[in-house]
């Protein structure tokens, strides 16, 4: 069976708004989860045959309930005791929406679910598995091939994760206000790593991680949708679209590298970057400015320039200090160098690198030793350009950015032979 | 980040163990792929024949040839490895320092390239 794109976007588009009805109704998010992927899986199956139900969300609802009351009277019977959960549902209720089914399809769940899925006792790559999951609707198969572990290495993760989170105990509520804006944090910070493993990945074999920049999209622009009041998911959903908008330029067909300089700008996505302008535009003068605003900023001059010659840095230099002041990590003190040796000249770029090479937190990174290559370069030491880029190409852990660091030394090699 | 975990030992080695070391190592083995498999860090892995069973192969000029044993003549060889997705590098090097060849021989850690790449 070839899978339905107009109902799977739909079916992913439901899930969080499914679950978010069932753990409501009856608590235990992990069964309710795995039993709202059972009702996709059924859906997914049925819809392509038998047509559309006339209350999709309303179909999927009252089949995962079903599914949720086999689940628990099994286990309540292999434990021989009544669960109370399952002892309260009763058959009827499983099988016909429930009252107050109007009231909740108002409710959109989405961003309740993702901080739960953010939950701070679980790891990045568990909280990045549930969220596509639960909230995204992909199936456990989907995940995995993304992220190129095996199916049963996935399941595992996932399943261990909402074992956790039953653990905690934790509520299906909103977390209180001292502790949302960490949460909040936690959640963008999940939905960016998404974005990033898939927009990072290289075109061919790799399709499946690419899918992951538009999930990344789709349920950024739902949270945005319901808080869009709030900067940095505005700020994130702007950085989002703006670096999407390379990526047609950013590798060449057989997965090289392209540096940002070198890209044939009509390929970037001129509909991306518009919608990316006009929403950061609009946040930065309405909004507490946040380190998603000020990188969706940059990303901005970068895209509107119409060549790289014509990149205003001296912008470029005055966003990075604003960022920096907020977020003083090496990697943005690294930026920030590269946008100095723009406007100041290559020495003055390559001072700033002398002094992170005392930060424990990126002397020997690969990027480091890469940007000291690159402003040697452009200041004409070729030689001590080459051994930089050498000595990047062994520490990185990136097959294209290794082709891409040893064709940049061979070049320079040859450069020198002339 | 993921991260291969060699395992060498020496052949010799482990033919003179007693049953109750075999089976030591045995359940300690057992006992870090159940934890790597719960925790959802086991990527892949396999254990090699011995290495008197190897071929290796060769091209010069275009003339293919395959001599018996492995390509490294050492007391000790490769007998399996593991692929794990961790965290942290530590944590990759906390699972190879329990592994029992790491007491007998030695356990190399090595990341794996990633197909994913930032634009320099």
């Amino acid at each position: 069976m070839t899978p339905n794109p107009r109902i799977e976007r739909l079916l992913r588009e439901l899930t969080p708004q499914v679950l978010g009805a069932l753990v409501r109704r009856y608590g235990q998010f992990d069964m309710c989860e795995e039993a709202v992927q059972e009702a996709l899986l059924a859906a997914s199956l049925q819809w392509p045959e038998e047509g559309l139900p006339d209350n999709p969300r309303g179909w999927l609802v009252t089949v995962a309930s079903r599914r949720l009351a086999d689940q628990l009277r099994s286990e309540s019977a292999r434990r021989r005791r009544e669960d109370s959960a399952a002892a309260r549902m009763t058959v009827d209720q499983t099988m016909a929406p429930a009252p107050d089914e109007e009231q909740l399809a108002d409710r959109d769940d989405t961003v309740t679910l993702l901080v739960l899925c953010c939950h701070p006792s679980l790891s990045q790559a568990s909280q990045v598995a549930l969220t596509l999951r639960a909230v995204g609707g992909l199936t456990t198969a989907e995940i995995a091939r993304a992220f190129l572990v095996p199916e049963s290495t996935m399941a595992q993760r996932i399943s261990r994760a909402k074992q956790r989170i039953r653990a905690t105990g934790t509520q299906f509520r909103m977390p209180p206000e001292n502790e949302l804006d960490e949460r909040m944090t936690a959640v963008l910070h999940v939905l960016y790593l998404i974005f990033n493993e898939g927009y990072t990945s290289s075109s061919g074999p790799d399709l499946a991680r690419g899918d992951l920049t538009w999930e990344a999209i789709r349920l950024t622009r739902a949270v945005f949708r319901l808080l869009p009041d709030d900067g940095e998911v505005a700020g994130l959903l702007a950085l989002m679209l703006l670096t999407e908008a390379r990526r047609p330029a950013r590798t060449t067909p057989d997965g090289s590298l392209v540096p940002l300089a070198e890209q044939d700008r009509r390929r970037w996505n001129s509909g991306y970057i518009a919608e990316g302008v006009a929403l950061i535009s609009r946040t930065l003068t309405s909004a507490p400015l946040g380190q998603y605003q000020l990188q969706a900023a940059i990303a901005a001059i970068h895209d509107e320039a119409p060549t790289a010659q014509d990149t205003d840095w001296p912008q470029i230099v005055a966003l990075y200090g604003l960022l920096q002041h907020r977020s003083p990590t090496p990697m943005v003190r690294l930026n920030r160098a590269v946008a100095v040796a723009m406007v100041h000249g290559p020495a003055a770029g390559l001072a700033m690198l002398d002094a992170l090479d005392a930060n424990d937190r990126i002397a020997g990174h690969h990027r480091l030793d890469a940007v000291r290559a690159h402003l040697l370069e452009m200041a004409g030491d070729l030689v001590a350009a080459r051994s930089n880029y050498q000595k990047a190409a062994r520490a990185t852990t990136s097959m294209p950015e290794k082709r891409y660091l040893e064709a940049r030394a061979a070049h320079l090699m040859d450069v020198e032979a002339d | 980040m993921k991260y291969m975990l060699m395992i060498y030992n020496n052949p010799a080695t482990m033919q003179e163990m007693t049953d109750q070391e075999r089976n030591g190592i045995l359940t300690q083995v057992d006992m870090i792929m159940k934890e790597l498999t719960e925790s959802g860090e086991l990527v892949g892995g396999e254990a090699l024949a011995d290495p008197s069973t190897a071929k290796t192969v060769r091209v010069r000029g275009g003339v293919e040839t395959a001599t018996d044993g492995p390509f490294a003549e050492a007391k000790e060889q490769l007998a399996g490895y593991l692929t794990v997705e961790c965290e942290t590098e530590a944590r990759a090097i906390e699972i190879a320092a329990r592994w029992p060849d790491a007491q007998y021989c030695a356990m190399e850690v090595r990341a794996v390239l990633d197909t994913a790449g930032m634009e320099m």
